[in-house]
């Protein structure tokens, strides 16, 4: 059965970027996939606004000695080595408000969601806000260029290297831990290298660091400037040297196309794709936007099989959630919660592998947590949940403190009570006819082929008013296991 | 505007979620019966890395006293269990297990390549993968898949919490976590749910996963709240959040529930600032909720086949920092409950504190070889495919 064109641009928005705005709705029955897409790159061309919030702890006047140096962290008093890290949990609270903020507001939605994949591929942690607010920005930046630019931007960023104990490769004392995942999980893929080839990007990567400013500095005096032989070529080799050389393996874009077609259109991988979209990729000197053309205006990317078979990521159930609906937040704390909760929070990624997505996502808990959000925001619902604590992370929430949203009188600094302008949704479905209405909504709503039984739904319909049972198919269409898919 | 969760969502009664009870949830109207001596393992994770060395304490060696010159705790004050260690002072019930024989203290745990993040070494503990992997299973899920091929009741392993740990989630199998069986209950009796999930037609394949586990929830919860409401304990336990945790599992243990293990923490152990008060009002929950949870056991005869274990993602450095507390360090002990042990007391030697690596213990037990011997000589179960080699077991168990 051939897919509805509404269908189509809705799989397009989903995929592409992080779902139809309510605005949108109307015009998905008649726009063609093609025009979207032009539309969905030409919004994203510009070179995005910089994340702005932490400011370099560096550079803080009480942070130097009494001539102008900086001091360094560990010789810091314990006082301002706390307000530091409090600061710094601060400010990763707001970077994570504000990007989630840009996914749902920006019209640069192919851009945002782009760099949202690369902050899972380059998943990196760091205390240091303005570490992880540079990282974040080089890959918002390079989101939509060139891969092999953005793969040796990320390698010298003061983030990775911490994170990847580069700092600590010296010369005679190599640490194996970045040049192993730059090619386990950046470049090349499991398989692909040996542990002799581990050891001798370790050997080339001796010197990368960061000074105490947070710049990236070639430490010359700790660099191995020996003879490495790494992947059948003998040479002199140093960080640069070793990303050029993985960047020239057809396996590289191989890896990063596979990855790329697991995430946005399909979990089961179809070799011969694969293999026309990577050679393609290589040939174009790893150029993002070509590869993501490719795969947008295919017609295969719209075939049955490719769509609504994808477990939305809590960002992405979020930030959708708040397209559809317009509402008002009255705190940002409640997001920060359902994060916590559901698995996914911005700028701490488990570990350097990212996030494992799809059915990683759910377990008892996150689903049952996941189908009362849409109530929760519309009733201003209590949902009685404490997140574990992460004791690198905390996010600044006291652990002893039992989190409880929208219960006002309560925990009030944590309430996820929402204002939901109901006018606008109600607006688009002005000219359904009320027979129709209810089906009207849920196409705009859901991407799967199964769809919740009508007759059993009619049952928990407010038929009040024309506004009362909009907002009540919206709610409970949004509370089943089908719209956590996309 | 706002309106009212009604107007959505109705609270079924009893009596009509019954009427629309699918097959599945008829299934556990009669729950298999669990064997005589079923064995059950209770995990319980202190988090934020427990300072092991002021757990049970050298006081027979200097070293411990010269690193430790503000918060070491002095011989006198330590509860003896030999002539070179003791017990936190708070640990008093552990004493009186030491002494009955139901306390074995395993020294210097850990494994290769240690690391410092608390995220991370958690992974690692909950995966039971080396350092330098990334496994998005946990080994009691992988647990979880090797024993319930086929088989639609989550509920064999259990976390007392509002959120599943890493470490039971297995590939195609998952633990259930709940605070609370009436709360879990309540939330999962929304007539909504049970609605479109009796209604719900075989489809596409992810669609089916989630309703699976939608349905495997509504009905371990229903499960849950039953069994927890069959023999209630009458044992009084603290009113802290470790005594009400272990009540539930008292209560649970005493059901005919198919729960082979049990997951629950106690923390923040993250001690880097005035240490000593911190971790007492810890183990005095600790203790006032282990106290009660064993007494509870032993009075109902289930105390043989009950393992209840504890463990740190790290232990902390050997030497104080400035600030009278501790930094993140590696190798820690577990203790281990049981009526049913077959070694007691210290089960190897305490921490060597001349032998260290920039600091830090070395550790001379993997708790994959710990694991190995839960899996297999508890559990009854293959623990190569669970953990993806071959670990020596040892003989405490």
């Amino acid at each position: 059965m051939a897919s509805s064109t509404r269908l189509k641009n809705q799989h397009l928005l989903w995929r592409a970027g992080f779902g139809p705005m309510a605005e949108n709705v109307a015009e998905l029955n008649e726009i063609s996939t093609k025009d979207l897409w032009k539309k969905l790159i030409d919004s994203s061309t510009e070179t995005p606004q910089k994340i702005d919030i932490a400011a370099n702890p560096f550079e803080d006047k009480t942070m130097m000695n009494v001539d102008g140096t900086i001091m360094e962290y560990s010789k810091l008093d314990a006082d301002k080595k706390r307000a530091v890290a409090k600061q710094g949990r601060e400010d990763l609270k707001d970077m994570n408000i504000t990007w989630l903020n840009l996914m749902i507001n920006s019209k640069a939605q192919l851009r945002e969601k782009m760099s949202f994949f690369w902050h899972g591929h380059f998943a990196c942690r760091s205390n240091n806000a303005y570490f992880s607010q540079n990282l974040v920005n080089i890959v918002r930046s390079n989101a939509l260029g060139n891969f092999g630019e953005m793969l040796k931007a990320v390698s010298k960023t003061p983030a990775m290297l911490q994170f990847l104990n580069n700092q600590q490769n010296r010369k005679g004392k190599p640490n194996e831990n970045f040049g192993r995942e730059v090619m386990e999980l950046f470049t090349l893929g499991r398989g692909n290298y040996t542990e002799k080839d581990v050891k001798e990007a370790a050997r080339s990567f001796t010197g990368w660091g960061f000074d105490k400013t947070g710049e990236f500095v070639f430490r010359k005096s700790v660099h191995d400037d020996g003879e490495k032989s790494f992947m059948g070529q003998k040479g002199n080799f140093d960080g640069d040297d070793i990303l050029n050389i993985l960047l020239k393996k057809p396996e590289t874009a191989t890896f990063i196309t596979k990855k790329i077609y697991r995430y946005f259109v399909n979990e089961n991988i179809d070799e011969t794709k694969i293999k026309y979209l990577s050679s393609r990729f290589l040939k174009n000197d790893y150029d993002i936007a070509k590869l993501l053309e490719d795969i947008y205006t295919s017609e295969w990317f719209y075939e049955p099989q490719n769509i609504g078979n994808k477990i939305k990521s809590p960002i992405e159930l979020l930030a959708g959630i708040r397209r559809y609906l317009p509402l008002t937040l009255d705190n940002d704390d409640a997001q920060l919660l359902f994060e916590k909760v559901l698995g996914q929070i911005l700028f701490y990624p488990p570990n350097v592998a990212g996030w494992a997505g799809g059915k990683s996502w759910i377990d008892s808990s996150t689903l049952m947590v996941r189908l009362q959000i849409p109530q929760v925001l519309s009733s201003k619902d209590l949902l009685d949940i404490r997140p574990k604590t992460d004791d690198d992370v905390n996010m600044g929430m006291s652990e002893e403190k039992r989190i409880k949203l929208g219960k006002k009188n309560v925990y009030s600094a944590s309430g996820a009570s929402a204002t939901i302008d109901w006018d606008i949704i109600s607006k688009i479905f002005q000219n359904t006819a009320r027979p129709k209405l209810s089906q009207a909504i849920i196409d705009s709503l859901l991407q799967t082929k199964g769809r919740i039984d009508s007759s059993l739904l009619s049952n928990y319909l407010n038929n009040e008013s024309r506004e009362s049972f909009i907002k009540s198919v919206v709610i409970n269409v949004m509370s089943t296991p089908e719209y956590q898919l996309c | 505007m706002h309106f009212k969760r009604r107007e959505f969502l109705q609270i079924g009664s009893l009596a009509t979620a019954s009427l629309m009870m699918p097959k599945f949830l008829k299934a556990f109207e009669k729950p298999a019966m669990v064997p005589a001596g079923n064995k059950v393992v209770v995990v319980l994770q202190f988090s934020g890395g427990n300072d092991g060395l002021n757990t049970v304490i050298p006081f027979g060696n200097d070293i411990y006293y010269r690193e430790r010159q503000v918060i070491g705790i002095k011989k006198e004050d330590a509860l003896s269990l030999t002539d070179a260690a003791g017990l936190h002072p708070s640990l008093e019930a552990f004493k009186g297990l030491y002494d009955e024989g139901n306390l074995g203290i395993m020294n210097a745990v850990g494994y290769p390549n240690p690391d410092r993040s608390h995220f991370r070494s958690m992974d690692i503990w909950q995966s039971a993968s080396g350092s330098n992997e990334y496994v998005n299973t946990g080994w009691i899920g992988r647990y979880l898949d090797a024993q319930c091929k086929g088989c639609d009741k989550p509920t064999q392993a259990l976390e007392l919490d509002d959120t599943l740990s890493l470490a039971l989630k297995g590939n195609n199998n998952k633990g259930l976590a709940f605070k609370d069986p009436r709360k879990l209950y309540n939330t999962s009796n929304e007539k909504f749910y049970k609605d479109i999930n009796a209604a719900h037609p075989k489809t596409e394949e992810t669609v089916d996963y989630l309703y699976k586990t939608m349905s495997e929830t509504l009905s371990s919860a229903d499960y849950i709240f039953k069994q927890s409401k069959m023999n209630p304990t009458t044992q009084s336990y603290p009113a802290t959040e470790l005594g009400k945790n272990l009540k539930t599992i008292a209560s649970l243990i005493m059901s005919d529930i198919n729960t082979k293990v049990y997951y629950v923490s106690l923390g923040s152990f993250d001690t880097h600032v005035n240490q000593a008060q911190q971790q007492k009002k810890l183990f005095d929950e600790l203790n006032g909720a282990v106290k009660a949870f064993t007494t509870d056991l032993k009075s109902n005869n289930r105390f043989n086949d009950v393992l209840m274990m504890t463990f740190s993602e790290f232990g902390r450095r050997v030497s104080q920092n400035a600030s009278n507390g501790t930094d993140h360090g590696t190798a820690n002990n577990m203790f281990f409950i049981s009526g049913g042990l077959k070694q007691k007391g210290l089960l190897n030697e305490m921490p060597d504190l001349l032998n260290l690596n920039d600091g830090d213990l070395k550790h001379t037990i993997d708790f994959k070889n710990v694991y190995a011997t839960v899996l297999d000589n508890w559990l009854g179960v293959n623990d190569k495919n669970i953990l993806g080699g071959s670990y020596e077991k040892m003989n405490f168990i």
